[in-house]
C-alpha cells in the first residue's frame, strides 16, 4: 500500500516537474508562507519576520510574490495550504509545521503537486515529502549554556533547570544541556520542571526552587519570557546566592538587559532568533527565482551572546 | 430508584452528621495534603512557602469567589482567564499612556486599578445581558467572549509582551510584593473578598435570592424575584472580582502577554467544584471555594518541592486529587 502511494507520488512529482518547467522560464515565482498564529513571543517574532521578508523580497524582486498565512491549529494549518495551492496556485512554499505528524501528508500533498517545499524548524517524519530543510540547532542551544554556565561557576556548583512544554525541541534541549554539563562533574543539576515558556509558571517554579534549596548558583531558565519570572522570584526572596540566570532565545528586552549589563545575572544568552523564518523565505525565494534549488539541510546554528556582540542580536522592532 | 423518606429521627440524626462529614470532604483533603507534604518536605511547613502558595492562591481564590455566586445562580463563566489577561493589557497600556500625562505615579497607578475594576464591571455586565436579555446560554457568551478577549490581547501586544513603564512597577510592585502584619497584601485583600463574599452570599437578600434562582428558576420568578437583575449582577460581581484578581496580578510582572491567565477559567471552576458547590448551581458557600482555590495551588507546590513523581505526571496528581476529593462529597446532592 504505502509502496503504492509512495510511486504514485513520485510519479506525480516527476510529471508536475516536466509540467511546470516551462513557467519556471518566465521565473514567476508565488511563494506561500504557512506559519502558526502569534500566540506567544516567540511566534509573534515569527510572524514579524515572514512579513518583514515578504515586505524586502517583493520589492527587490518585481517577478516574486509572497503570500503569509497563519493558523491557530494543525486542522487549521492543513486547510491553509489547500487554499495556498488551489486558490492562490503557489509554486514554493515555506512552511512551520504545526505539528510534525499532523502535517506530513498535507504538505507531501503540496509537493506531489509540484510546488518547491522548504520546511523550517519543527521537521516532519517523512523527509521525502520536503525539497529542503531549515532549521535552527536545538542541540546547540543546550550545549551553549551548559559550556558557558560549567566555565562561569568554575566547574562546581548547584544548577536547577526550567524546561519549557514537553515536546521534542525541550527534549533535544535538555538532553543536550545535560550533555554538556558531564564535562563537569563538579556541577549538580539539582531539578528540572517544567515552566511552559511562560513567565507566571517559571515564577512559581522558582520560588519553590528556592524554598526547597538553600544553596543555588546558577539558573538555566532556557527561554528569556522564563528568565524574566525567575529573576522575580529571586528578587522577591532577597536571594543572593544565585550569581548567573541564563535565559535563552535572545528576546530583545534580555538583549537589552545584556547589552546595558543592567542585571548582573544576565551575562550571556544563546541565539534562537524567530529571523530563521526570515532566512528561510529570503534562500528559497532567490533559489526559485533561478529556479537553483536548496542544499537538503540548512541548519543555523545557536551561537553564545555576550555583552560585546548583543549588538548583532539586538532587533527592538520585532515583538520578541 | 428513589429512596424512602426516612421519618426514624436517629437516622436522620445520623444522616445529617454524615452529610456534615461529606462536606468537610475538601478541608479533610487540605490536611491530608498538608501532612503528606510535610513529611515529604520539611520546608513545606515554613511560613515563608505558606505565603508563597497563599500569595499564588490570591488570583485564582478571588475569581472562584465571584465564580461561586455565578455557579450557584446556575450560570457558568467560561472567559476569566481571558478577560483577566484583557484587563491587565489594557491596564498596562493606559497607564504607559497616562504616565507623561498625569506626570505622578502613584496617581497613573490608582487610575490604573480604578480602570481595571469599571473594565471587569463593564465586561461582567456584557456578560449578563447577553445572557438574561439576550437569552443566550451562558456557556456559549462565555465561550464566545473566552476567544474575543484574549485575541484583542494579542492583538493588542501583536503576539508580544505588554510590558509596564520601570517608574510604574517600582510604585507599583508593592501592592503584590508589600505586606502588612507580615502577611502579603494579596492574601489580606483575598480574605477581605472572601469574608465580604461570604456575609453576601449567605446574610443579604440578594445572596438568598441568587441560591434560589439557582435550585429552581421557576419558582423563584412566581415568588416575584426579579431573576434577569439578579442573574445581571452575579455576572457583574464576577467581573469585578476578576478586576481585583487583576489589580493584584500586574504588579507582579509587570506584563502581560497572550499567555497570561491561560486556563485559569478551569482553575477557578475547579476551585468551587471541588469546595462542595453543585455545578448545577442551587448551594454552595465561600468557605469551600476558598479552601477548594488553596487546595489546587498547595497540589503544585507540593509537586515543585519533591521530585519523587515524574514531571510529565504532574496534570494527573492534581487530576487524581481532584476526583479524589470529588469523590467524598458525591451524594451531597
Amino acid at each position: 500500500m504505502k509502496k503504492i502511494t509512495r510511486r504514485l507520488a513520485l510519479t506525480a512529482v516527476a510529471m508536475a516537474a516536466l509540467g511546470s518547467a516551462p513557467s519556471f522560464a518566465q521565473n514567476k515565482v508565488v511563494l506561500g508562507v504557512s506559519i502558526p498564529a502569534a500566540t506567544h513571543s516567540f511566534m509573534a517574532g515569527v510572524v514579524f519576520w515572514a512579513n518583514q521578508a515578504k515586505a524586502e523580497l517583493e520589492k527587490a524582486n518585481p517577478g516574486l510574490e509572497v503570500i503569509v498565512k497563519t493558523a491557530s491549529g494543525s486542522p487549521e494549518q492543513a486547510n491553509q495550504l489547500q487554499d495556498l495551492l488551489t486558490v492562490n496556485k503557489i509554486n514554493a512554499l515555506v512552511v512551520l509545521p504545526f505539528e510534525s505528524a499532523a502535517l506530513t501528508k498535507p504538505v507531501a500533498q503540496l509537493k506531489g503537486k509540484g510546488v518547491y517545499v522548504t520546511v523550517v524548524d519543527r521537521g516532519l517524519t517523512d523527509t521525502s515529502a520536503q525539497d529542503a530543510y531549515v532549521a535552527p540547532n536545538n542541540t546547540t542551544f543546550g550545549e551553549v549554556p551548559a559550556a558557558y554556565i560549567g566555565k562561569a561557576l568554575g566547574g562546581k556548583g548547584n544548577v536547577v533547570v526550567l524546561r519549557g512544554i514537553a515536546s521534542n525541541v525541550d527534549n533535544e534541549r535538555n538532553d543536550a544541556f545535560n550533555a554538556g554539563l558531564k564535562a563537569f562533574p563538579g556541577i549538580k543539576v539539582l531539578d528540572a520542571k517544567y515552566g511552559n515558556w511562560n513567565r507566571d509558571d517559571a515564577f512559581k517554579v522558582m520560588q519553590d526552587y528556592l524554598t526547597r534549596f538553600p544553596q543555588i548558583d546558577a539558573v538555566w531558565a532556557a527561554d528569556d519570557d522564563m528568565s524574566v519570572g525567575v529573576l522575580k522570584a529571586i528578587d522577591q526572596a532577597k536571594r543572593t546566592d544565585i550569581k548567573l540566570v541564563f535565559g535563552g532565545a535572545g528576546a530583545k528586552g534580555s538583549i537589552k538587559t545584556l547589552m546595558d549589563g543592567s542585571d548582573p545575572r544576565i551575562q550571556a544568552n544563546v541565539s534562537y532568533s524567530p529571523k530563521f523564518i526570515y532566512d528561510a523565505v529570503k534562500m528559497t525565494a532567490e533559489a526559485r527565482l533561478k529556479g537553483a534549488k536548496l542544499p537538503a539541510n540548512t541548519i543555523i546554528p545557536s551561537v553564545l551572546i555576550t555583552k560585546d556582540t548583543a549588538r548583532n542580536f539586538y532587533f527592538p522592532n520585532s515583538p520578541f | 430508584m428513589p429512596q424512602e423518606p426516612t421519618e426514624n429521627t436517629t437516622l436522620g440524626h445520623a444522616s445529617r452528621w454524615l452529610g456534615q462529614l461529606q462536606g468537610m470532604g475538601p478541608v479533610i483533603g487540605l490536611v491530608v495534603l498538608c501532612v503528606v507534604g510535610t513529611l515529604l518536605n520539611s520546608n513545606f511547613a515554613t511560613l515563608d512557602n505558606i505565603t508563597n502558595v497563599l500569595t499564588r492562591t490570591a488570583f485564582i481564590g478571588i475569581i472562584a469567589v465571584g465564580m461561586c455566586f455565578v455557579i450557584v445562580s446556575g450560570g457558568i463563566d467560561l472567559s476569566v482567564g481571558s478577560m483577566a489577561a484583557l484587563i491587565a493589557g489594557s491596564v498596562i497600556l493606559a497607564m504607559n499612556q497616562l504616565a507623561p500625562v498625569l506626570g505622578t505615579p502613584v496617581g497613573t497607578v490608582v487610575m490604573g486599578m480604578a480602570l481595571a475594576l469599571v473594565l471587569g464591571a463593564a465586561f461582567g455586565l456584557a456578560h449578563g445581558l447577553l445572557i438574561t436579555k439576550g437569552r443566550i446560554e451562558p456557556f456559549i457568551v462565555t465561550l464566545g467572549t473566552l476567544g474575543i478577549f484574549r485575541a484583542y490581547l494579542t492583538y493588542f501586544s501583536n503576539g508580544g509582551a505588554i510590558t509596564l513603564d520601570n517608574e510604574l512597577t517600582d510604585v507599583y510592585s508593592p501592592v503584590y510584593y508589600g505586606s502588612v502584619a507580615g502577611i502579603p497584601i494579596p492574601v489580606w485583600v483575598f480574605l477581605a473578598v472572601a469574608l465580604l463574599g461570604s456575609v453576601i452570599l449567605n446574610r443579604t437578600t440578594f445572596g438568598r435570592y441568587v441560591q434560589a434562582i439557582g435550585s429552581n428558576e421557576q419558582v423563584a420568578r412566581y415568588a416575584a424575584v426579579d431573576v434577569d437583575r439578579v442573574k445581571v449582577l452575579t455576572y457583574v460581581l464576577l467581573g469585578v472580582c476578576v478586576g481585583i484578581a487583576t489589580l493584584l496580578y500586574v504588579p507582579r510582572l509587570g506584563s502581560a502577554s497572550p499567555t497570561t491567565g491561560l486556563l485559569w477559567e478551569l482553575e477557578a471552576i475547579a476551585a468551587v467544584i471541588v469546595g462542595g458547590t453543585a455545578l448545577k448551581g442551587g448551594a454552595g458557600t465561600i468557605t469551600g471555594t476558598v479552601v477548594g482555590a488553596v487546595l489546587l495551588s498547595v497540589i503544585s507546590n507540593i509537586l515543585n518541592l519533591t521530585s519523587i513523581i515524574s514531571v510529565y505526571l504532574n496534570a494527573a496528581v492534581q487530576g487524581f486529587v481532584i476526583i479524589a476529593v470529588a469523590f467524598m462529597q458525591r451524594s451531597k446532592r
